[in-house]
């Protein structure tokens, strides 16, 4: 499989074999490879704050070798001024031989990869995609467990606006497994996506009672109430405590739960949980890191 | 003999079999305003196929591979047939093409298609009813929510 020159935009453009391929290149990743991009250069592009996608992306590249240049807020660039994110990425590709792009701006991901002549890996495009972290989701899905087939996946919280429960939903689409929808009524997994689901074979179930289901789970995945996705402040206040995880739940899971959580969290999982070995949602931002390696190292051409 | 609503045209396009209900929005994407000569438009017609329909004359123009592409997206079964002398020379039965470039607007504001310099481009998921996704922000737009380019 050559990935060489590819762009990283949306979990649709991946089969199930560019998936597996990037796991097994990932768990190669994870084993130190301080010279394997030398000489290579990675611009960030971050039209808006991020912590752990920014953090890691560099992390990655330094680890490989590589040198980072870039920005992690419009105000300090000249799209301040007026210049366009195409104009951005026409001077980027001089300076990089990769590009990673975060932005607010639906589809601004795919449009610099038209832009550009050298890869680029979207590290999310407002509520659209972020396949880097759905990447990373379903790495630490595969490290925790050894497979994915069979599963009984959970996803809680904000999933009607949610992007990464809906990326990580289509790509777990190519194994067999069971997704259980945990979210008051008002913010459920948008309809048409539990129609592609079950198009594709997937048994989804819906509640809005976390204790109904949360004996069956293998992984629970906790996202939070998104304030910024409300466009009424009075719904989000409404919703933003609908679930609280603590240490009650133990009660009320198999032994071997796994709790994932993409982050950042603001008080739907209590901090009591966070010592069990029921939480990896630190170790599932770790392994952004070596997935992120992985990717650099695929789109060029140097996984090997 | 069959009585006939519209008068005939010496030279032009006739679009027949479109949705009584889309007659006038497929009229409007035709930029009729540009145009020089009589159009004349029929509603609620008596059709074997389809119950009732509509039907657009237009004289003197034909109409590009642009323009049949739009008249496909509200009126995916209409048949557009090319008048020279009064005789049908030419009988086009519309096709979607499989993706539609430069033809939609993506209606969603923070879409970057919105905001820069941008040929918009759309999947077409299902023909009928009609389902389509922008290329860059990924929304997924059905018939009615379409916004076709005037120009």
């Amino acid at each position: 499989m050559n990935f060489k020159g590819r762009d990283i935009i949306s979990v649709r453009d991946f089969s199930k074999s560019d998936l597996l391929y990037i796991l097994k290149i990932a768990k190669e990743m994870e084993k130190e490879k301080p010279k394997l991009l030398d000489g290579k250069i990675l611009a960030t592009l971050f039209f808006e704050p991020s912590t752990r996608t920014r953090l890691s992306f560099e992390s990655a590249m330094f680890r490989l070798g590589g040198k980072v240049l870039g920005f992690s807020d419009e105000k300090v660039s000249s799209v301040k001024k007026g210049e366009t994110v195409w104009d951005t990425i026409k001077m980027a590709e001089r300076y990089s031989d990769v590009i990673v792009i975060r932005s607010p701006v639906e589809g601004s991901a795919r449009f610099a990869a038209e832009a550009a002549s050298i890869p680029v890996i979207n590290g999310g495009d407002g509520a659209n995609q972020h396949p880097t972290q759905m990447l990373l989701d379903l790495y630490t899905i595969q490290k925790t467990k050894k497979k994915i087939e069979g599963l009984k996946i959970g996803f809680l919280g904000d999933l009607k606006y949610g992007r990464t429960v809906h990326s990580l939903a289509i790509a777990l689409s190519f194994w067999k497994v069971e997704m259980y929808f945990i979210a008051p009524d008002e913010l459920q997994m948008p309809e048409h996506y539990i129609k592609e689901l079950g198009e594709k074979g997937i048994k989804c179930h819906k509640t809005s009672d976390v204790f109904e289901v949360s004996q069956k789970l293998d992984i629970l995945y906790v996202t939070r109430i998104q304030q910024e996705r409300f466009p009424d402040p009075l719904e989000y206040e409404k919703y933003k405590n609908a679930y609280r995880l603590d240490i009650t739940l133990l009660d009320h899971i198999k032994k071997d739960l796994k709790i994932m959580h993409p982050l950042p969290r603001v008080g739907e999982i209590s901090p009591d949980l966070d010592d069990t070995e029921h939480a990896i949602y630190f170790e599932q931002a770790a392994n952004g890191v070596a997935v992120r390696k992985a990717l650099l190292a695929l789109v060029l051409g140097k996984e090997k | 003999m069959k009585e006939r609503r519209i008068p005939a045209i010496k030279d032009g396009t006739v679009i027949d079999h479109i949705p009584s209900r889309e007659t006038f929005r497929i009229i409007r994407i035709l930029n009729p305003q540009e145009f020089k000569y009589p159009i004349n438009v029929a509603l609620n017609l008596d059709s074997k196929k389809m119950g009732n329909k509509g039907m657009i004359k237009i004289d003197k123009r034909f109409l590009t591979k642009d323009e049949v592409n739009k008249i496909a997206i509200l009126a995916p079964n209409a048949t557009v047939s090319i008048i020279k002398n009064y005789k049908v020379i030419e009988k086009i039965q519309v096709k979607l093409p499989e993706e539609l470039v430069g033809v939609l607007n993506c209606t969603n504001p923070v879409c970057i298609s919105s905001k820069e310099v941008v040929t918009s481009k759309f999947k077409v998921l299902r023909e009928e009813p009609l389902e389509v996704k922008c290329h860059y922000c990924e929304r997924v737009y059905e018939k009615d929510e379409v916004e076709i380019k005037r120009k």
